[in-house]
């Protein structure tokens, strides 16, 4: 009796979570696998194909292609805003009147919706009346078609996700550098190091916890881009900004081919897992923990 | 130790400058709001020469958009509060009860963290299909009901309180439904604020499964309706502008009323 009152105890605890994760996370998941092995649009019943879906994104030149740009996306941003972020961490952590304003300021990017921003960045950046190259002009350069260019899709996009993410990053460091025992860089002062010299040997290595998070987190929602491209180019001109995501997207809902769509989530999936489980075991060698 | 001023006056100029860069695109959002029609191709400027509202009579009467914002308002609200109470039970349960299989399930919890819901989209819009609930503001909730990302940030609060203080509510004879409503969930009040703010933004920000899975007008939310409006609007970027001007300011507004939470929550969790 007492045994079946503390089941129901338990039952009352964690059902209300256990359930809908067990419907929204744990059977798509498997049903995701499942559609992954058949052909479907959606309407007509599904056909069993095996692992032909999978066979098939090996050679998908679209489905390369948005990988590709998908890469080309992260090899651009996280650079960009790493060192963007940590320059205004190492600027904002010291004692100044009206830091906290600044740091206000720096995050407001972060709380706006990617939608809201795709569309001022696609406005900065139109190509004809557009800011930035009405500026550009002005000192005689001729500016890029920016999202009207093959070319200059993917580093639209990656200004203005940069320039979002920003101050994400710098908070993450800027709590990093503030667990930095102070002692350790007066010590080194004492010694004769130089500022430069201290950035190398304590600040950079003490932050690389901090760095490895903002690494993990930033390929993680990286290889998940899509609010922004979807926004700013449509993953055009000529599908030369399509990444992952919307191209899962778009072989569901416009060509309706979701077993091959779901393949592909598998594949992302899979990627992304792997980024993270090799992270993990590279940080060992390059993360110091104080 | 202060720094000489020649420096101090450098750091400003700097970061004020940096700041400011951060601060125009908004800034000339709201000035290309103001535009008037037909304008557009000529260039903007800052302060619109002849300022106008024609960006956002245009935009109110293109788009339902107290509608869009009271959906995305109550929206976020249910999946926070939805979220606040599905989270700090299983926590409870996780932190405090003894039961087979606890570690195991715990397990299965933060396996669901790894799996995003961008590679769920599919699965799940067949799911709903099935339901029958495409296009309902049940669907845009059903998968924000639980976080397993809540249970853990959580989990780690309540491990925190000391035990002897459910103890003595357990000799005044409390059952667990009341120490964990008025011992354990008042002393975690930070916790639960922080994961509040988290889970509001990312139901707030959130688009590709309101796109998936909305169709009707009065069901989309504002990120929604702006994407939309944008189709449609492709070169008044006056009515586009306006849009997004009305669309951020209550955002803004609230972070500006929270703004040491928001921070703090984004520092504490890692999360945006």
């Amino acid at each position: 009796m007492r045994g079946l009152r503390k089941a129901g105890v338990v039952a009352v605890f964690l059902l209300p979570s256990a359930v809908p994760l067990l419907l929204f996370i744990i059977v798509p998941m498997v049903s995701s696998a499942w559609i992954s092995l058949h052909e479907w649009n959606l309407i007509s019943p599904m056909k069993w194909v095996g692992l032909r879906n999978y066979a098939d994104l090996a050679r998908d030149g679209d489905s390369r292609a948005a990988l590709l740009h998908t890469l080309e996306y992260l090899v651009g941003y996280l650079p960009l805003v790493y060192v963007g972020g940590l320059s205004i961490a190492l600027g904002l952590n010291r004692v100044m009147p009206g830091r906290n304003l600044l740091r206000g300021v720096y995050f407001l990017p972060v709380v706006t919706s990617w939608v809201v921003v795709a569309l001022v960045w696609k406005w900065l950046l139109n190509p004809s009346s557009g800011l930035v190259n009405d500026l550009l002009g002005r000192i005689g350069v001729p500016g890029p078609g920016w999202w009207t260019d093959p070319a200059w899709a993917m580093p639209s996009v990656i200004l203005a996700s940069a320039w979002k993410d920003l101050g994400y990053v710098m908070v993450i460091l800027l709590a990093g550098l503030q667990s930095i025992p102070a002692e350790y860089h007066e010590a080194a002062r004492i010694d004769g190091a130089g500022a430069w010299q201290r950035f190398t040997q304590i600040t950079f290595p003490l932050l690389t916890p901090s760095t490895y998070f903002v690494v993990i987190i930033s390929l993680i929602n990286g290889f998940q881009v899509f609010d922004q491209v979807f926004v700013m180019t449509g993953g055009g001109p000529a599908g030369s900004s399509q990444v992952l995501v919307e191209r899962i997207y778009d072989q569901t809902f416009r060509y309706g081919q979701v077993g091959s769509a779901s393949a592909l989530s598998w594949v992302l999936f899979v990627v992304i897992l792997g980024v993270t489980l090799v992270q993990g075991r590279l940080q060992r060698r390059w993360v110091t923990y104080a | 130790m202060r720094s000489p001023l020649p420096r101090r006056l450098g750091w400003y100029l700097l970061f004020g400058t940096g700041a400011a860069l951060m601060l125009f695109p908004f800034l000339w959002s709201v000035a290309s709001s103001f535009e008037p029609a037909g304008s557009v191709l000529d260039k903007p400027r800052l302060i619109p020469r002849h300022p106008s509202l024609d960006g956002y009579r245009t935009f109110l009467s293109a788009l339902p958009f107290w509608r869009l914002l009271a959906n995305s308002m109550g929206l976020a609200l249910c999946s926070t509060v939805l979220q606040l109470v599905t989270s700090s039970m299983a926590a409870y349960a996780f932190a405090r009860l003894e039961f087979p299989g606890r570690r195991v399930i715990f397990g299965i919890y933060l396996a669901t963290m790894m799996m995003p819901l961008q590679v769920l989209v599919v699965p799940l819009f067949v799911e709903m299909k099935q339901f029958d609930l495409v296009d309902t503001y049940a669907a845009v909730l059903a998968p924000t009901i639980a976080s397993a990302f809540g249970v853990f940030l959580l989990r780690q609060a309540i491990v925190a309180v000391p035990r002897e203080l459910d103890e003595a509510a357990v000799m005044d004879g409390a059952g667990h439904l009341r120490i964990f409503a008025t011992v354990i969930l008042p002393l975690i009040r930070p916790a639960l604020a922080t994961f509040a703010v988290f889970a509001f933004m990312a139901s707030w920000n959130s688009f590709l499964w309101p796109l998936v899975i909305i169709r009707s007008p009065e069901f989309m939310t504002l990120p929604l309706g702006l994407s939309n409006l944008h189709g449609q609007y492709t070169t008044e970027w006056n009515v586009v502008m306006a849009g997004t001007v009305l669309s951020v300011l209550p955002i803004i507004l609230l972070y500006l009323a929270a703004q040491k939470y928001v921070v703090q929550s984004t520092a504490l969790t890692g999360l945006k």
